[in-house]
């Protein structure tokens, strides 16, 4: 194992304190702790050390040392994207900003001690602490696949190895095979996600094995952008997607890893590549905090602290908060709010009333970009949508390519808005 | 067009309601169940909902006017979602206040509701029966949301610089604040006027694109002169 000086010098500088300083708030700066470096993650502590210029001491918990965005990692499967378009690194973070980023995995919560525990030892001491751990998978969601199927029948739902590893297969399938997805059930990270990656896979096949088939088994009745996706799917690859929603069965599956076979309402097929999406939960680290109610962590919608414990926040997918898509886009969103909270609360400095916002592009073919987006605010009961829009079936050419262009804008415009 | 025009004198109605201000939610659901009792003689909605004398109201949200291929509906609702109509919370107001004068030739016997806080109830308890944004993202609105103009709580901290900074983290999700431009427009170091005519127009609706539609929208006067002033020179 390879630790940069910077990082090791920060980690053992964060283990001393825990071991030394009293958790009382008055006799030294107020520490925010933030675990997991996503969309969530990395935006609040990126703002909390902004805008406090230094009155807040700033630690980020994420075990990578890169980070694959799962934003665009579908582009990377379509070929319109390299893997290393969608990797970043916390340099800047710790450089630029002061933040204490400390490549670990955090273990557990002590809320009475108000601590962080460390896989690799110590705990980081908080007053405040913002959890943004992303999504794992319900156990036994999917008959007969669990994580140690992985590497036969990816989930590639968390970018990097499982994304390289998908695609390697999609590439290696044999002329006029099959390609097979499980979509996963409500609520789940990013809607129209499982569907651009279906457009992409295609658009993949169409070039280099045009006699391919792809089989999505659904759970669910209909999904996000349908129209859309549906009109693009019998435009641009006609015949290739069988689409099996919860109608005709799409719900009942069950798959055998080792034969690769998928079973769907009753029926067997021996498939080439299956890529099972299991239903999701918060990343685990939310539920040993013990705020969780089920498989979610429940959250006021003015900032984001969790019902259970005001001193502690949570982000992004591992947040129930109402109606936002789990996305990207919209746990930045929430980290912005979240920030300016926090940074309230410690400081005394000036909080403002939540505005939450999401767009979510996808691509289905080349230049063929839709999106759909909404505006949000907090309700003293969730965050509730107030206004939205979506694209048009049947749009012009132009503009759905302007739609792909506006996209790729976005992602270097979130991107630098989290990794500064 | 007639559809227009009734949404229009409905629009005028509820205008009289009064208004806080602030995020309201469509109705109080709990009390708009007991007001569905009204229609459960002939509307089921919830788990295992049938059509029986009228249609199941799952899913009535986004849907076109006499959407349900298993329900027999009268030539006149067929005829309005032929011709785009679809119910929404304000659609849905305006026919249930009114059917027979929403849509001559209904089957639904019903008088209709004339209190507009009766109606706001019963549609926010449906509200719930229909998809959640959470999964769809394009489903209906679950609340109507501020009127930042003249909310005067927002007018109060005008010409607040920090708030014109706190208020820019929304636009530098997609707008780098270093001023890349590629497939997103720079909006930094503009002139203050200009910046404040091209929100001014996108919130009036002029310019077209349906983001900046939706984000400027639903900022105010204050807020807009505030996010000029900032990205005009940010720190």
């Amino acid at each position: 194992m390879t630790l940069n000086r910077r990082v090791f010098l920060g980690a053992a500088g964060v283990v001393a304190a825990g071991l030394s300083a009293p958790m009382v708030l008055a006799q030294g700066k107020p520490r925010v702790v933030v675990v997991g470096g996503g969309a969530g993650g990395a935006t609040a502590a990126r703002y909390i050390a902004k805008d406090s210029k230094g009155e807040i001491d700033v630690t980020l918990i994420e075990p990578s040392r890169t980070y694959y965005t799962c934003f665009f990692s579908n582009l990377y499967l379509g070929g319109f994207q390299e893997l290393s378009d969608i990797a970043h690194s916390y340099g800047t973070l710790a450089a630029n900003y002061g933040i204490n980023v400390v490549h670990d995995w955090a273990t557990g919560v002590d809320r009475d001690a108000k601590t962080v525990s460390l896989a690799g030892g110590g705990s980081v001491p908080y007053d405040k602490l913002i959890l943004s751990p992303g999504i794992d998978f319900v156990d036994d969601a999917v008959e007969g696949w669990d994580l140690s199927a992985q590497n036969k029948m990816p989930h590639a739902y968390k970018a990097g190895s499982q994304t390289e590893l998908l695609k390697a297969q999609i590439m290696a399938m044999p002329e006029g095979g099959t390609f097979a997805m499980v979509a996963p059930p409500n609520p789940y990270r990013c809607p129209p996600g499982p569907y651009e990656r279906v457009s992409m896979v295609a658009h993949v096949l169409k070039a280099n094995n045009p006699t391919a088939k792809i089989i999505v088994a659904d759970p669910k009745p209909k999904f996000s952008k349908m129209a859309l996706f549906q009109e693009g799917w019998g435009n641009n690859y006609e015949g290739m997607v069988d689409w099996i929603g919860e109608d005709f069965g799409g719900g009942n599956v069950s798959v055998n890893p080792d034969a690769m076979t998928v079973t769907i309402d009753g029926e067997e097929t021996k498939v080439d590549v299956c890529n099972v999406i299991p239903a999701m939960k918060a990343g685990r680290i939310a539920e040993m905090a013990g705020v969780t109610d089920g498989n979610w962590a429940p959250v006021n919608a003015a900032d984001m602290s969790t019902k259970a414990d005001p001193d502690l926040y949570v982000l992004g997918d591992a947040s129930q908060q109402g109606d936002m898509p789990k996305s990207g886009f919209s746990a930045n969103s929430q980290a912005k709010v979240c920030a300016n909270a926090v940074r309230g609360a410690l400081t005394g400095s000036k909080v403002f009333p939540a505005k939450f916002s999401n767009t979510c592009w996808s691509l289905i073919d080349t230049d063929d970009g839709v999106k759909v987006g909404a505006t949000y605010e907090a309700t003293p009961e969730k965050i509730a949508k107030v206004d939205g829009f979506i694209s048009q079936t049947g749009e012009d050419a132009d503009l759905r390519k302007a739609t792909y262009e506006e996209s790729l804008g976005w992602y270097a415009g979130i991107t630098s808005d989290m990794f500064g | 067009m007639r559809w227009l025009n009734i949404l229009t004198c409905a629009a005028v109605m509820v205008a009289v309601a009064p208004s806080t201000h602030a995020t309201e939610s469509l109705g109080d659901a709990e009390a708009g169940k007991e007001v569905f009792a009204k229609c459960k003689g002939c509307h089921q909605v919830g788990e295992r909902a049938e059509n029986k004398i009228g249609p199941h109201l799952n899913g009535v949200f986004g849907r076109k006017a006499a959407g349900l291929d298993a329900f027999n509906y009268s030539k006149s609702l067929e005829r309005a979602g032929n011709s785009g109509l679809e119910w929404h919370a304000d659609t849905l107001s305006a026919y249930i206040e009114n059917p027979r004068a929403f849509a001559s030739g209904t089957r639904m016997s019903f008088p209709g509701l004339k209190d507009p806080e009766d109606r706001a109830n019963v549609i926010a308890y449906l509200r719930a029966f229909s998809d959640s944004p959470q999964d769809i993202p394009e489903a209906d609105p679950t609340a109507k949301g501020t009127d930042h103009s003249i909310d005067p709580a927002i007018l109060a901290i005008q010409g607040d610089p920090e708030y014109g900074a706190y208020l820019s983290s929304e636009c530098t999700t997609c707008h780098q604040i270093e001023g890349g431009d590629e497939g997103i427009p720079s909006i930094v170091y503009w002139p203050d006027e200009d910046f404040v005519v091209a929100m001014h127009a996108y919130k009036d609706k002029h310019r077209p694109h349906p983001v900046m539609q939706m984000i400027a929208g639903r900022l105010s006067n204050d807020e807009i002169a505030a996010l000029a002033a900032y990205f005009n020179n940010p720190e």
